[in-house]
């Protein structure tokens, strides 16, 4: 048996680490005690961290059946006060949907991270896309607004985890990582913080032995301080549209206040929520779009252009979801010509589009690699011209 | 003495959200019975209210964790079992019991059953049995006789169905009884046994489905099912569950009792210790 | 009332048969008749009356009014919650 506390939560210092194993110590810095998952490649080093190092820190691994299961537990553990989380990829991912959307519709916290693989289906295991991020704005039944974000690094898997359980806390929804295979198993420099440097969110608790309340009458930030089981509120949660005391209503009025004050607690706080690098766009003429793994070959494009006399920069999205649309119009105020980079066949290229109002240059790849930044540089370059 | 006073409370509404009843299962229905059964049990067994919680999935007996004044949880179709883990293994004080009904956790959620059963969860699992898929209007499921008319099997179901409390014996629960909504004793004390007890158990309650099962099988109204369980019911303990299928043909014996109560190291999760 | 005994039990001087009083919320009966039906004393019977949703709910039949011996296995069949006993 593993006594608790025999290792310090937060590995304070410099690392050499791999960009799953660095999400896992991210996720244990924000506070993460719960993790069920099922092994999948490419996330699986999530899974094998935590499940040596939660032990350590009293803290629950448990590896399910399969990701059906993985994600209820996830659920269930949050329900119980955990700061909980799975890791997975495509296909899993896709198994996860139903159960995320329980997630949003009974505001239960908790954070999945898709190490993205090629696909569809079985697709490349081994290999890198970024052919999911759709599926993570439109992969459940009905209207929800997910936040979803996107490292570039090992050191971003590592930052990013804290930013998704602080966010998940936050707004008490599930939330997404959009990783890729390459973010997930390059090994780079990480650098973990000393603890009381970590800023870590908690969700708003109802206090206990409160019974008889409306647990689902939202404060004006439009999310309602969550119960936990087992501190005598006799609270009832349900997947089926609910009314402020939680019990089902069947009423039209009732569902559609609920759907939208779920997507509205998200988009009211789109500023806040999203993050964005932006790379020498002051006096660009052409900006690349693109994030995730993919950004590290625009960047190395960037640079070429710039040193070939063309202005170019780069939008990398921190944040996918809520897209972080109002920099990018305000962007287009000085810039007109858009090159979009990613490794599927165009997603987030649609969501540019759309809020641009006019094309923009797609370099596109359906994954199995990085699309080189030679390919990257052309695009700006005919851009450009 | 007088004849009967006409009261609004009743002495279980404490254990009910009795501001949402009348409950939404139809006449004849044994849900509500073995509701009363899971809430007599519940205040018998002495167990702070607080630490007890419910999780349903989905169909008729989805909506029990809706009737409870218990943390209740009314989770997806099949993922009541992994949900309740969750909840269990978070928290380990709590006494989580799974409320489901036969497609839920037999169909969809069988592998989740499987597995917990398999690791022996220290959970309570609930399972009424009216052999079909009630909620969605009486269509076939896992535990529909053979031959059984549904409104997915007008000819007639050509499947052979699970046998409940074998299947979970094979499995390794440690607790298994059977019984019908009709041994309303039985089954609180069952339910009893269950709190009490660490590791996976296991109970299935049988149950009229008049306006489903029953009325597609000449089976009639709930009370006529009842009957049939008071003449059809036989108890035996230490029966062979290979044997202790149901095929609710009119005279055909229904096999009921304590079957499994053994002791197996319970769940935890690898590496902690939990003193 | 007496009750006929045809064996006499050893312990029918320390053991008395208890006595029930039979309450009913008429309006959460749905009229599946359990109680009625398989009350071991037969105490009950369908009223003439219906409630508002036109369901017979559980009366005491008349001449069983002492005849309830708060066996409670009507309360725990209802699936109403509907009856109940207690000992008087």
């Amino acid at each position: 048996m593993v006594t608790a506390e025999a290792e310090p939560r937060v590995l304070t210092g410099q690392h050499f680490m791999n960009g799953d194993i660095a999400f896992a110590e991210g996720a244990l810095a924000a506070g993460c005690t719960f993790f069920a998952g099922y092994p999948i490649t490419p996330s699986t080093e999530v899974a094998e961290r935590l499940s040596r190092r939660l032990p350590k820190l009293g803290g629950v691994y448990v590896q399910m059946e399969d990701e059906l299961a993985s994600i209820a537990a996830v659920l269930g553990g949050s329900w119980s006060g955990a700061k909980a989380m799975t890791a997975t990829s495509g296909p899993g991912f896709t198994l996860m949907m139903e159960n995320f959307g329980l997630g949003v519709m009974t505001e239960t916290p908790c954070v999945i991270i898709d190490v993205q693989r090629g696909g569809p289906s079985t697709g490349l295991p081994t290999l890198v896309s970024q052919a999911d991020v759709m599926q993570a704005k439109w992969g459940s039944h009905g209207d929800y607004e997910p936040i979803a974000f996107a490292p570039a690094s090992p050191q971003e898997m590592f930052d990013l985890a804290i930013s998704a359980f602080n966010a998940a806390e936050r707004f008490r929804m599930p939330v997404f990582v959009m990783a890729d295979e390459l973010v997930g198993h390059m090994t780079e420099r990480v650098t973990i913080p000393s603890e009381d440097r970590v800023s870590i969110v908690n969700r708003k608790r109802v206090p206990a032995g409160s019974e008889d309340r409306l647990f689902y009458a939202a404060d004006e930030d439009l999310v309602p301080p969550m119960p936990i089981a087992g501190e005598g509120h006799a609270f009832h949660v349900t997947g089926l549209t609910h009314d402020e005391r939680g019990y089902p209503a069947g009423d039209p009025l009732v569902h559609d206040r609920l759907v939208r004050r779920l997507t509205h607690k998200v988009q009211i706080h789109e500023k806040e929520l999203t993050q964005v690098e932006e790379l020498m766009t002051e006096d660009a003429e052409v900006v690349v779009v693109a994030y995730g793994a993919m950004s590290r070959s625009a960047r190395q494009a960037v640079m070429v252009a710039r040193e070939r006399g063309i202005k170019a920069g780069m939008f990398r999205p921190i944040t996918l979801w809520p897209f972080p649309f109002r920099k990018l119009r305000g962007l287009a105020n000085q810039v007109n010509r858009f090159v979009v980079a990613e490794m599927n066949l165009g997603q987030i290229a649609r969501e540019v589009e759309r809020h641009l109002r006019r094309p923009a240059t797609w370099v596109t790849h359906a994954g199995g690699k990085m699309i080189p930044p030679e390919e990257v540089l052309l695009a700006l370059q005919e851009t450009a011209r | 003495m007088s004849g009967e006073l006409m009261v609004q409370d009743h002495p279980l509404d404490g254990l009910l959200r009795a501001d949402r009843l009348p409950h939404i299962w139809c006449p004849g229905c044994g849900l509500g019975s073995i509701m009363s059964c899971l809430t007599s049990a519940i205040t018998e067994s002495g167990t702070d209210l607080n630490q007890h919680a419910i999780v349903s999935g989905i169909g008729c007996t989805g909506r029990v964790a809706g009737y409870l004044k218990l943390d209740s949880f009314h989770t997806t179709h099949g993922r009541a079992i992994p949900f309740a883990i969750g909840l269990k293994l978070a928290k380990p004080e709590l006494v989580v019991t799974v409320f489901s009904g036969d497609g839920d956790l037999f169909s969809i959620g069988g592998n989740h059953f499987l597995h917990a059963a398999r690791r022996n969860i220290d959970i309570n699992v609930i399972c009424v049995n009216n052999f079909n898929y009630g909620m969605t209007g009486g269509q076939c499921g896992p535990t529909t006789p053979t031959g059984a008319r549904t409104t997915t099997t007008p000819f007639g179901n050509s499947e052979p169905a699970f046998n409940l409390p074998h299947l979970a014996a094979s499995l390794g629960a440690v607790y298994v009884a059977r019984w019908t909504s009709l041994h309303v004793r039985q089954v609180h004390h069952s339910m009893l046994n269950a709190i009490r007890k660490p590791g996976f158990t296991f109970i299935e309650v049988i149950s009229p489905c008049p306006v489903g099962f029953g009325k597609s099988n000449e089976i009639g109204e709930g009370l006529d099912e009842m009957r049939m369980y008071r003449t059809n019911s036989v108890v035996d303990p230490d029966a062979d569950l290979a044997n202790a299928g149901i095929d609710m043909q009119r005279d055909s014996p229904i096999v009921l009792g304590d079957f499994v109560d053994i002791e197996r190291p319970v769940f935890a999760p690898s590496g902690v210790d939990r003193g | 009332m007496v009750r006929t005994q045809y064996r006499k039990p050893l312990d029918s001087e320390q053991v008395s048969v208890p006595t029930g009083q039979v309450f009913v919320i008429a309006e959460r009966c749905k009229g599946c008749r359990f109680c009625v039906e398989f009350c071991p004393e037969q105490v009950l019977a369908e009223s003439t009356g219906i409630n508002a949703k036109g369901y017979h709910y559980p009366v005491v039949e008349s001449g069983k009014e002492d005849a309830c011996i708060n066996c409670a296995f009507c309360k725990l069949v209802c699936p109403e919650f509907a009856i109940y006993t207690e000992e008087t």
